[in-house]
């Protein structure tokens, strides 16, 4: 499991963040609006790899430093790097992003997964059967993707996001209006995406998806990392106030 | 009363008989109406695509004036292009006042704005959905406007049909710079304006019964396209 990464080391490590395992990082992150600092100074470093799950109360920027990191986002002052670098977008391409409302094109399934593959230059058959085999919508390739069931919409925009073998893969709850079977499905995909070397940074507020998926936990309040440490130790024994208050009101503390 | 029941006897057998004059009004009808369309759509969908997609200083004004330029009086419209057109206009040397292409011009600067205006609506609605989405696969912007046009493509045709609805049925663009001439630039509006001035109701009714037949037919078409699409989720 690893530790909680403080900055100084991701600087330390260059250019090439690979030497320590940092594949993307962020310093002095800030993102206001309406006045207020709503991502309120984040330093943070991420391991290549691994699987980063972010907590927090509503409202406490999750989804925002997804966006942020993901150069949806312009932040109001700090940077983003990735691989020691700015995120441009070739190196956007090397990552991917799955939102909780899946985005579908009016199209068919395939011509979904042909869409993303084109963006990279390969778009052949077989490469988009492979795909959609790979989270079971083979059969459901000819029809429309807007017809699909949410699961089946879910594990398509997934499908979609691995199609191109993103370095890093985004979720921002993925499974937040899903059933527990279609949720155990997204997750053994992300599992596999993982297994792989796909580097996860996963929102949730499904406490038992956060012990079962991750590597290190990143806890965030009020726009702030309030903790980022191994998961075992995160469940076990939070560091921060904020971080016990949001255990015990999920009743999940052993 | 008497005389009525006559005319739309008249009317109807003219219809069905297909009349070679009146034939002939119809398909210029549909050639100046449809090619109007043609180039309003090759003009209006790309500027509102444009402007959907865009974000610049002043684009709430260039949507105004969009959306006010979608109530262009015919007349005035005709005005404009026949000054332009007329032997002392700027684009007199084209010879083009009193012909069919004139009116193609005309009902063409009537409709773009229409296209242009109504496609941008549809296109940002689709734009907002799809954004956030194509910025994070980094969608180049030319082949995310494609795939705004291809998903919108439903609804686009029923801007498109809007447009037709409008410039086959309106006579005071065509009148000015076509002139109604027998046999050249006479079309189902203007004639119908002739011939009841005439006193020929017979021939005004068979060409009205064909242009709320047109008009009928591009309603029904609008809705069965809402339905395919509804039915497909392409919606």
């Amino acid at each position: 499991m690893p530790d909680a990464i403080p900055i100084t080391q991701a600087r330390a490590s260059g250019r090439d963040g690979d030497t320590t395992g940092i594949v993307g990082e962020a310093r002095g992150l800030v993102y206001a609006a309406g006045g207020k600092r709503l991502i309120d100074g984040i330093d943070v470093a991420f391991r290549d790899a691994t699987r980063t799950i972010v907590l927090g109360p509503n409202g406490a920027g999750k989804s925002l430093l997804l966006r942020l990191m993901h150069g949806l986002l312009a932040p109001s002052a700090g940077e983003v790097r990735w691989q020691g670098r700015p995120l441009d977008d070739r190196g956007r391409r090397e990552q991917a992003m799955v939102f909780q409302r899946p985005v579908l094109l009016r199209r068919s399934v395939a011509a979904n997964i042909r869409f993303a593959l084109r963006l990279h230059g390969r778009a052949d058959n077989a490469e988009i059967e492979r795909v959609l085999d790979e989270v079971g919508l083979a059969d459901l390739a000819g029809q429309p993707a807007r017809l699909l069931s949410g699961g089946e919409q879910q594990r398509l925009t997934l499908a979609r996001a691995l199609a191109t073998n993103p370095r890093v893969l985004f979720l921002d709850e993925p499974t937040a209006s899903l059933d527990p079977a279609s949720t155990k499905a997204i997750e053994a995909i992300v599992q596999r995406a993982h297994a792989r070397g796909t580097k996860v940074i996963f929102v949730t507020h499904d406490l038992g998806q956060a012990r079962r998926l991750a590597d290190d936990v990143l806890f965030l309040n009020r726009g702030r990392v309030t903790e980022h440490t191994p998961a075992e130790r995160f469940f076990d024994r939070p560091s921060s106030a904020a971080a016990a208050a949001y255990l015990d009101d999920h009743l999940i503390r052993r | 009363m008497q005389d009525f029941a006559q005319a739309f006897g008249l009317a109807f057998g003219l219809v069905f008989a297909a009349d070679p004059d009146l034939l002939e009004i119809i398909l210029l009808s549909l050639r100046v109406s449809l090619t109007a369309v043609l180039i309003a759509c090759i003009v209006g969908l790309p500027v509102g695509t444009l402007v959907a997609m865009g974000r610049f200083r002043g684009r709430t004004a260039v949507i105004i004036v969009m959306n006010a330029l979608m109530g262009l009086p015919p007349v005035v419209v005709g005005l404009l292009i026949y000054l332009l057109l007329s032997n002392a206009g700027p684009l007199g040397w084209l010879r083009l006042l009193y012909t069919p292409e004139a009116m193609i011009v005309a009902q063409a600067v009537l409709i773009a704005p229409i296209v242009a205006a109504l496609s941008r609506e549809v296109i940002e609605q689709f734009h907002n959905e799809y954004a956030e989405q194509f910025r994070s696969l980094s969608v180049p912007r030319h082949t995310a406007a494609g795939a705004l046009l291809w998903d919108a493509r439903y609804s686009l045709l029923t801007v498109a049909l809007a447009g037709f609805g409008r410039a086959v049925a309106e006579v005071g663009a065509v009148i000015i710079v076509g002139g109604n001439i027998d046999h050249l630039t006479r079309v189902m509006t203007t004639a119908i304006a002739l011939e009841t001035s005439k006193g020929d109701l017979a021939l005004a009714l068979a060409l009205g019964i064909v242009l709320l037949t047109i008009a009928l037919s591009v309603n029904a078409a609008v809705m069965a396209l809402r339905l395919t699409a509804a039915r497909y989720a392409y919606a």
